[in-house]
């Protein structure tokens, strides 16, 4: 496997000091906590993290699309234009034409009560400005690439007509209509059985290759990542706690928490049965974020510095970086 | 070897679906489970894996007998679960428990984790004293992880991993020989999941508890059971000692399944063959006649639409239902 080279032009996107609170009567939660990192053109970048670790809300706070009582600061530029907060008419703008969202459940982009012809078609109409038989042959190309067969059949049949994998295939067809620089995929295959998500995976891989399109993919699983992803952000606790080359990530995690996903995770090519190893006790409670390293209680090296003092993120060269106190870790084996 | 705790013998579960509206309507029979049989030993784990409509769940329930509509013979030690008398089938009852999936959703939200852990106790013990009672939840709680001090609290107070606990600890207090654990870890996160595993193994090593062990998760299954069953549309379509299935798998979905599970390693993920299966899972109301597999088989012939092929020998402890199944490699 080759590492592939990005350019050095302009990112995609770049977040910078990204912070995302939500109001609830508890007190504020802190989803998203200084986040900054880009993606280049047609990089793929894996963000992984367990549930809650705000995977989804970087994204929504990207998107424009938090919630009523969450509010984002910070920076997010989208092909150099700053859209954090932005009007939603300039909003508009950029969502669907250059970067897009997938989500695991394709009904929460897809209208169940009109046909898939006449959501495709609309998207055409009013961003790129088609007559209407234009955008319907448009449409049916879109849906023939990412292999809908009898696509021209099928354009006249709402949501629900299509079996799980179609409609995923459907809602990806969507995203792509305008041809976005990015592609923003929040658990795209989560939802469904192991030989649709290959096919799916499959799909995303030819996509990827053939229109050069950036991805962001959010997952919690690993084997996803290993093979879609040129590039890893490792979240806990709101905030990224390693950032590598996706190799670098499997062979030489350098954060304790990276470490201990890959231990405990059983794996298919596995030999001999041993005991898995664990993280003890619990993800960390966003309203009550404990002092120091947010991982400390569940670390299997943490020293007196981990609670008085929390680790930047602090970068280890050769596009790595990591947030903890300890001296380099080894290599796996 | 030794004699089989369990042995179920073609067992099928076949639910009435139909628009029972004024004028009836059009009936369908949805055949779940169709057929299956398979001995589980004192002290084994037999992964059930499939993709979604396969049985899986509905299989699981049936062994327990926790369903109505069903056939075949269900075998408990030797002796066959229909002719048993009430009163003894609730002492069998107390010796097979269940865990499910949602660990929240599956406990009761208005019982404190004491009172939902004693429940099966106190059901089958209404004699014991509540200090005793307390007593052994306590102990149940300190042996699956939890802090007995957490005995008032309720579900929403505790993380989904403690409340799978839990499940757990309710599961084992009558000491039960068998456990079916409806996809346990699906909903845990990864880290999560590992807690889970370990105790179930451990448990089963202590109390030499055979395990039904259900899930999606065919890493999961690979780690955990010592045979593991491959469903498909209700039918069984491989089953093997876990070794051979995983090394050497013979029916084609097997091979289908095993190759879509993405492994944890770029450079094994990115090299590996795969084979892609076509279409998806056909709906179980209306499965393809013969084979259910073969609409999305590489290998589908004539024949497999015409009778769908008998589960046979191809090893030792391994059997499998395909026409054109791939001959075991011979040393
Ligand atoms: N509207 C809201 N109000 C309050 N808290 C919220 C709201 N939306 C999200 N959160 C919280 O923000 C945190 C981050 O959530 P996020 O959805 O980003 O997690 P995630 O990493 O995507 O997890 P998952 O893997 O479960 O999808 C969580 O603690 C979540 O409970
Ligand atoms: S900073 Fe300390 S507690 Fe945090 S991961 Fe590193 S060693 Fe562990
Ligand atoms: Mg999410």
């Amino acid at each position: 496997m080759t590492t592939p080279q990005f350019s050095a032009m302009e990112p995609v996107l770049e977040v910078a000091g990204l912070n995302t609170l939500f109001a609830t009567p508890e007190g504020d939660v802190r989803a998203v906590s200084d986040v900054a990192f880009a993606i280049a053109r047609g990089e793929t970048l894996g963000i992984v993290g367990e549930s809650g670790s705000g995977k989804s809300q970087i994204f929504m706070s990207v998107m424009g699309l938090l919630a009523r009582n969450g509010r984002a600061s910070g920076s997010v530029r989208v092909t150099g234009t700053e859209i954090l907060n932005a009007p939603v008419a300039e909003l508009n703008r950029v969502r669907g034409a250059r970067m897009s969202m997938i989500f695991q459940d394709p009904m929460t982009s897809l209208n169940p009560y009109l046909t898939v012809r006449r959501q495709m078609t609309e998207v055409l109409m009013t961003h790129k400005g088609l007559g209407e038989e234009a955008a319907a042959q448009a449409s049916i190309e879109m849906l023939e690439r990412v292999q809908i067969p009898e696509a021209g059949r099928r354009i006249g049949m709402y949501p629900h007509e299509f079996s799980g994998g179609m409609r995923q295939r459907v809602m990806i067809a969507m995203a792509l209509l305008c041809g976005p620089e990015l592609l923003i995929a929040d658990e795209p295959t989560t939802a469904l059985d192991v030989t649709v998500q290959a096919q799916i995976l499959d799909l995303l891989m030819q996509l990827k290759r053939d229109t050069g399109m950036a991805i962001a993919l959010i997952t919690h699983d690993l084997g996803v990542i290993a093979g879609l992803a040129d590039r890893v952000i490792v979240m806990y606790g709101g905030r990224i706690v390693e950032q590598a080359p996706v190799r670098d990530i499997f062979r030489r995690p350098q954060h304790p928490y990276t470490e201990g996903l890959l231990k405990s995770m059983p794996r298919l090519d596995e030999h001999g049965v041993t005991r898995l190893q664990t993280i003890g006790g619990q993800p960390p409670n966003l309203q009550n974020l404990p002092s120091g390293c947010a991982f400390r209680d569940r670390c299997a090296y943490a020293f007196d510095l981990c609670a008085a003092e929390r680790p930047d993120l602090t970068s280890l060269g050769e596009g790595r970086a990591r947030a903890c106190h300890l001296p380099q870790l080894g290599e796996v084996a | 070897m030794t004699a089989p705790l369990l042995s179920v013998n073609d067992l099928k579960v076949h639910f009435e679906i139909g628009r029972r509206g004024l004028f009836g309507g059009a009936r369908h029979v949805l055949k779940a489970v169709d057929g299956v049989s398979f001995d589980l030993r004192p002290g084994e784990t037999l992964g059930l894996v499939g993709e979604s409509g396969c049985g899986k769940s509905t299989l699981g329930r049936a062994i327990l007998r926790l369903l109505p509509l069903q056939s075949g013979r269900t075998v408990w030690l030797g002796r066959d679960l229909a002719r048993l008398a009430p009163r003894e089938m609730r002492e069998m009852r107390r010796e097979m428990q269940i865990i499910f999936q949602d660990p929240l959703a599956s406990l009761n939200p208005r019982m404190t984790a004491g009172e939902i852990i004693a429940e099966p106790l106190v059901t089958f013990r209404p004699e014991l004293k509540r200090a005793e009672v307390k007593q052994r939840v306590q102990a149940m709680m300190a042996k699956v992880g939890l802090l007995p001090n957490q005995i008032n609290r309720y579900p929403h107070e505790f993380s989904g991993g403690q409340c799978q606990r839990i499940g757990i600890a309710r599961a084992i207090i009558n000491e039960p020989r068998l456990i079916v654990c409806d996809e346990p870890v699906s909903a845990l996160d990864v880290s999560i999941q590992a807690q889970i595993i370990n105790l179930l193994m451990d448990l089963q090593a202590e109390m030499g508890l055979s395990l039904i062990f259900i899930s999606h998760n065919l890493a999961v299954v690979r780690h955990i059971s010592h045979r593991v069953m491959v469903l498909y549309l209700g039918k069984v379509m491989e089953i093997a000692d876990r070794d051979s299935l995983y090394a050497n798998p013979l029916h084609p979905y097997t091979q289908a399944l095993n190759s879509a599970v993405p492994v944890p390693d770029p450079d094994i993920e990115r090299a590996k063959p795969r084979v892609v299966l076509k279409g998806d899972l056909p709906s179980p109301l209306n499965p393809p006649s013969g084979c259910p597999f073969r609409t999305r088989c590489p290998r589908a012939t004539q024949v497999c639409a015409e009778c769908m092929p008998a589960l046979e020998r191809a090893g030792a402890d391994h059997m499998v239902a395909c026409h054109h199944a791939a001959m075991p490699d011979r040393p």
